[in-house]
């Protein structure tokens, strides 16, 4: 039975974690290395590297780090942030990187899946959507959220998975930050739309967030978190268990 | 020392931190000279089979590896790596891969409802078959990390461990000193360096 993965995302800024983090036993919180082998120690099943930077020398630094994780962690490392081009999958494949998201680069130039897919593989490409509702459809946003495409969403996750996406992260800029669980009702929409894995993104507060979507949700493959893993609000060891616990298939 | 064969298919930085976080000395080579040195041999690869096929014997390494392998030298396929020690692939087409067991590669889709997904990614767990050295230092059961679309049938008197997707699934292969792994061990946390560690220490 193949089990449902818990995915701690890691926002990194020249050089360094953003959002903060808030744990006991680490020496610095802020290094993206050293939180990757804590979580990766304590359960995660995959970990997400997202590079915020915009400078050149942000850029560098984040390879950097990518190839030291890489070093130190074995469990898959998926890197998104800044893919425009299939130089950008080769520059983070070469450092380590097991899969590639992309976001507005695939927006800007919807080829890019398509030709990265066919270079690397589908299981390498994930497309990640953030989708908002705007009088009462799903919109993808680009730019972080702050940019409405116009786009609907449902149609443009199925296109990018005909053209090679492998895996979908489905971050629901409507729940996001909210703290009162997964959006099930987008989620659902794209579950159907789509057969390959669904990654929930956006909402989660607590445990019973994660319960809930996987109970509700048996096709959603993955649920992805930032700030609760981080202030140590949710501990991936004690979800697991509550999930185990609750017959979900789970890593222990 | 272990040679990791490089006929130019995928990436290797993992495998070899992975050899490096247990302390083995791991050479990414295509040299005869070195792979002949080497005490064991590594077979990964990624993508499509036919292209891992086609390099694998433009660059030399199918002959240097049979050779190897039949003095006695022990050889572990991993992922795409395990599937080219078999007699043949139907993945788009039908390809012949090294022949050193038996069995053929064929589509999950072939055996899996048709409400899984595909490819099987993930971590699922492992259902050891017999004993095997590979397995030494992990449980039954075990999870391991998988990413694949294709699988190998009709290895029974290879088969060393199976996964459950909706169908029993080749999971791991065994026969004298020819070794092979669907999933990832350089992506399986400590159960995949625990295999890696008894292929180095106790194969």
């Amino acid at each position: 039975m193949i089990t449902k993965r818990i995915i701690p995302c890691l926002d990194v800024k020249n050089g360094r974690v953003v959002k903060g983090v808030n744990f006991k036993g680490l020496n610095d919180v802020a290094s993206p290395v050293e939180l990757a082998e804590y979580y990766s120690a304590n359960g995660a099943d995959e970990l997400v590297f997202y590079d915020i930077t915009a400078s050149a020398e942000g850029r560098a630094l984040f390879t950097d780090i990518l190839r030291e994780t890489a070093r130190r962690v074995f469990i898959p490392l998926t890197v998104g942030g800044g893919i425009n081009t299939v130089d950008d999958f080769d520059r983070v494949l070469k450092c380590g990187a097991d899969k590639v998201s992309v976001n507005s680069g695939a927006i800007r130039n919807p080829a890019l899946i398509g030709e990265a897919a066919k270079r690397y593989g589908d299981q390498c490409v994930v497309l990640s959507a953030d989708v908002k509702r705007v009088d009462g459809t799903f919109r993808v946003f680009a730019k972080g959220g702050r940019e409405n495409t116009g786009m609907e969403a449902i149609g443009w996750i199925r296109r990018c998975v005909a053209e090679g996406a492998g895996e979908v992260v489905l971050n629901s800029i409507d729940t996001d930050g909210v703290k009162r669980g997964f959006d099930l009702e987008m989620l659902r929409a794209v579950c159907d739309a789509v057969s390959v894995p669904v990654i929930a993104s956006g909402g989660a507060g607590c445990i019973e967030d994660f319960i809930t979507l996987f109970e509700t949700l048996p096709k959603v493959d993955a649920g992805l978190a930032a700030s609760i893993f981080h202030f140590g609000e949710v501990s991936i060891c004690d979800l697991k268990k509550r999930m185990a616990e609750r017959g979900i298939p789970t890593r222990l | 020392m272990v040679a990791v064969i490089d006929y130019g298919v995928g990436n290797l930085f993992s495998l070899q931190s992975s050899f490096a976080a247990i302390g083995q000395e791991a050479t990414v080579t295509a040299d005869p000279a070195v792979i002949r040195a080497a005490d064991k041999l590594l077979l990964p690869g990624v993508g499509a089979f036919r292209d891992a096929a086609e390099k694998l014997r433009a660059s030399g390494m199918d002959a240097v590896v049979l050779e190897e392998v039949r003095r006695g030298k022990p050889l572990l396929g991993i992922c795409l790596g395990m599937q080219l020690l078999f007699e043949k692939s139907y993945e788009y087409g039908e390809y012949d891969g090294l022949g050193l067991l038996r069995g053929a590669v064929r589509p999950i889709a072939d055996v899996i409802p048709p409400d899984y997904k595909i490819p099987h990614i993930g971590w699922n767990a492992l259902k050891l078959c017999k004993p095997c050295a590979l397995f030494g230092r992990i449980q039954d059961g075990d999870c391991v990390y998988f990413v694949h679309s294709y699988y190998a049938a009709d290895c029974a008197d290879a088969l060393a461990a199976t996964t459950e997707y909706g169908a029993e699934l080749t999971a791991a292969v065994a026969k004298n000193n020819v070794y092979g792994c669907q999933f990832h061990p350089e992506k399986s946390g400590g159960v995949g360096l625990n295999i890696l560690r008894a292929f180095c220490e106790d194969v």
